[in-house]
């Protein structure tokens, strides 16, 4: 079987600080990072992977993005494939799942995409959807774990709004989710690391993929951002240390005055 | 544009049990499809052999006032509304009436007849049911299809999608397929020169986009539950029902769901999504049992129970209550974060709340940071305590 999984590379939000005194978000010195979701799809894959079955990772991005897919191949993907060119920046989640497709078809046959449920930078979750749509293949979201794979059969188990559902597909399909069991992402050890650079490593650009040259990017793309800011700043509150009887009684009291309660 | 490629067509009528509007035939051992086609496209992805083909243009130097209305699309759970869906109804309200346009409903399920009167009284002007005893069960597929294929024919101005996990699944899978931009998880929603105005956070909540779709219709957002308010007002007058007859047959489909596994669902227990208070508790609260402190404050305030990552890996309490980056998004008017420390996953999902009120042993902890107020101090002495205090205030308030 064939495997592709969609990966990017997003800068660590959990390391983003705000500056208190212009409320605007410190980008420096905020590493780039494997998107965390990304990895796990892709470890599930390594899961589910048998003998002579095979795992491409693909990822569009700067040049520098290249970091994130030697990862993946040093976890334990097979190759990777960098989808690289001026044209394709800023591009919104359609242009970004049009570029994928691209890249998807060009590979030719395969048998199941997997997508992180969504990018720790955007969270909007719409690129693997929208990659399944275009490739026209059934999708599963929000899918936390693979429970069967047979024949050309994939069943899994997948979140719905009032708990689970386990879903059979057919396959080819593509699934997006695999939510982590834990959200620290494994690091491969270093013999993995150095194998990484030798394993085949692809840069495809807008000429490689072909198709329209007007779906690509800012150019493709049908929503714009015309604003960014920050947030209003959460006050920092009152911090009550008392006895538990006379510190429940003034949080009673700051409630009622507030009219909170 | 729709094409049958005779030669590639096998005549084996996957598309016919695949098409929802009845709009395909076989004549001769060839596909043929008929004026009842929406365009939806469930036949070319039915097709296992590349017989029909679908060409899309994207909308672009067309006259976009052609396009018009609020659509919302409603969500069912069981055999209710989803409380989100009348939140959208009451800004799509606010939308249409800027824009003088009308507010739309768009009804997919089975036996959902019943509840058109609900979404008439709320001011829907119109409402697109289509109904049938399989769209019991949220399928991508069916549900997509049928959407495709209404937008297609009666052609919106805007499109407003819950931002649940069902939604998050339906609306790319619409937007894509018609070229269509979308906006996910939208927390503000305005018009501005004519454009529907998106606001959602990214970044992990740490900062803000306003975002417009300019050339594209219909605009298609996803948006947070819980973040706007249901409207009280009661409209007279009757909507238009516009019935979509579709036949749907799940035979034929690629997808089957084999079991449905929902969580323990008291009938009356609040989901974390919907909830105006929450009381979630993480791994401070030290065992499983002392849950239950919070089930007794959270009972008292007519709360949702909730809870951190921490607290739902040791198996504490089930995924469905988990608040944060790979849980729920929460922004209820009153956040109890009790044994929870505030890693930055867990902020993300709750920041957004009106008030929170944190109960944590160290006084370093980050969820001071940004709890409006505090206790530090052991919970399980200060839960049962608080909860005492608030049913004795609730009692003298109500008599």
């Amino acid at each position: 079987m064939r495997f592709i999984v969609c990966v990017k590379q997003v800068p660590d939000t959990t390391e983003v600080k705000i500056d208190p005194e212009t409320n605007t978000l410190v980008r420096e010195g905020v590493p780039s990072i494997l998107n965390p979701f990304d990895q796990f799809a892709l470890e599930e894959a390594i899961k589910i992977k048998k003998e002579g079955d095979e795992i491409i990772v693909i990822s569009m991005g700067p040049p520098q993005a290249k970091k994130a897919l030697l990862k993946c191949l040093a976890l334990g993907a097979d190759s990777a494939i960098l989808l690289t060119d001026k044209v394709f920046a800023g591009a919104d989640t359609w242009a970004t799942a049009f570029t994928l497709t691209q890249c998807i078809k060009k590979i030719g046959a395969f048998d199941i995409v997997f997508c992180g449920l969504q990018a720790i930078d955007g969270d909007t979750a719409q690129v693997g959807p929208e990659i399944a749509a275009q490739l026209g293949i059934p999708q599963i979201t929000y899918v936390e774990s693979i429970e069967k794979l047979e024949g050309k059969k994939l069943e899994a188990k997948a979140q719905s709004d009032d708990g689970y559902k386990i879903v059979e597909t057919k396959l080819p399909a593509l699934i997006t989710g695999i939510t982590p069991s834990s959200f620290e992402p494994t690091n491969p050890p270093m013999m993995s690391i150095m194998k990484a650079n030798k394993k085949p490593f692809q840069t495809w650009d807008a000429n490689e993929l072909g198709g329209d040259p007007n779906n690509y990017g800012l150019n493709g793309s049908l929503t714009q951002v015309i604003k960014i800011y920050s947030p209003p700043a959460r006050e920092k509150g009152v911090v009550i240390q008392d006895e538990p009887k006379a510190a429940v009684e003034k949080l009673l009291d700051l409630l009622t005055k507030d009219k909170v309660i | 544009m729709i094409r049958v490629d005779r030669e590639k067509c096998t005549g084996c009528a996957m598309c016919v049990k695949a098409c929802p509007f009845r709009a395909v035939t076989i004549v001769d051992k060839v596909a043929v499809i008929n004026e009842q086609c929406t365009l939806c496209g469930a036949c070319t992805q039915s097709c296992n052999f590349e017989a029909i083909t679908i060409e899309r243009k994207k909308v672009e130097n067309v006259d976009l006032s052609r396009f018009k209305d609020v659509w919302v699309v409603a969500e069912l759970k069981d055999d209710k509304i989803r409380k989100v869906s009348f939140e959208l109804l009451g800004k799509a309200k606010a939308l249409a009436d800027e824009l003088n346009q009308e507010i739309c409903v768009v009804l997919i399920g089975k036996n959902v007849k019943k509840f058109l009167n609900d979404f008439s009284v709320k001011g829907a002007k119109k409402i697109y049911v289509a109904e049938h005893e399989s769209l019991k069960d949220y399928y991508t597929e069916t549900f997509s299809s049928i959407i495709i294929g209404l937008i297609s024919k009666f052609n919106p101005n805007i499109v407003l999608f819950p931002a649940t996990i069902t939604g998050r699944d339906l609306a790319p899978r619409v937007a894509s397929t018609l070229d269509l931009g979308l906006t996910a998880d939208c927390t503000g929603l305005s018009i501005k020169d004519g454009l529907l105005l998106q606001t959602r956070p990214a970044f992990g909540g740490n900062i803000m986009a306003d975002i417009i779709c300019p050339t594209a219709r219909p605009q298609m957002a996803t948006v947070r539950p819980n973040v706007f308010e249901v409207s009280d007002k009661i409209y007279e007058g009757k909507a238009e029902i516009i019935e979509t007859p579709v036949s749907i047959d799940l035979q034929g489909a690629k997808v089957k769901i084999k079991e449905i596994l929902n969580a323990e669902a008291c009938e009356d227990e609040i989901p974390v999504c919907e909830a105006d208070i929450i009381v979630s508790g993480g791994r401070g609260l030290g065992c499983q049992e002392n849950f239950e402190l919070l089930e007794g404050l959270a009972d008292v305030l007519n709360a949702a129970v909730g809870a951190s990552r921490a607290a739902v890996d040791l198996g504490w309490i089930a995924k469905s209550h988990q608040v944060g980056q790979s849980g729920t998004t929460v922004s209820p008017k009153i956040y109890f974060a009790c044994g929870i420390s505030g890693t930055i996953q867990h902020l993300v999902g709750m920041k957004s709340s009106d008030i929170i009120i944190a109960i944590n042993k160290d006084p370093e902890a980050p969820i001071f940071n940004v709890a409006d107020y505090g206790i530090v101090g052991d919970l399980t002495e200060i839960v049962p305590l608080l909860t005492e205090a608030l049913k004795n205030k609730l009692a003298m308030d109500n008599s």
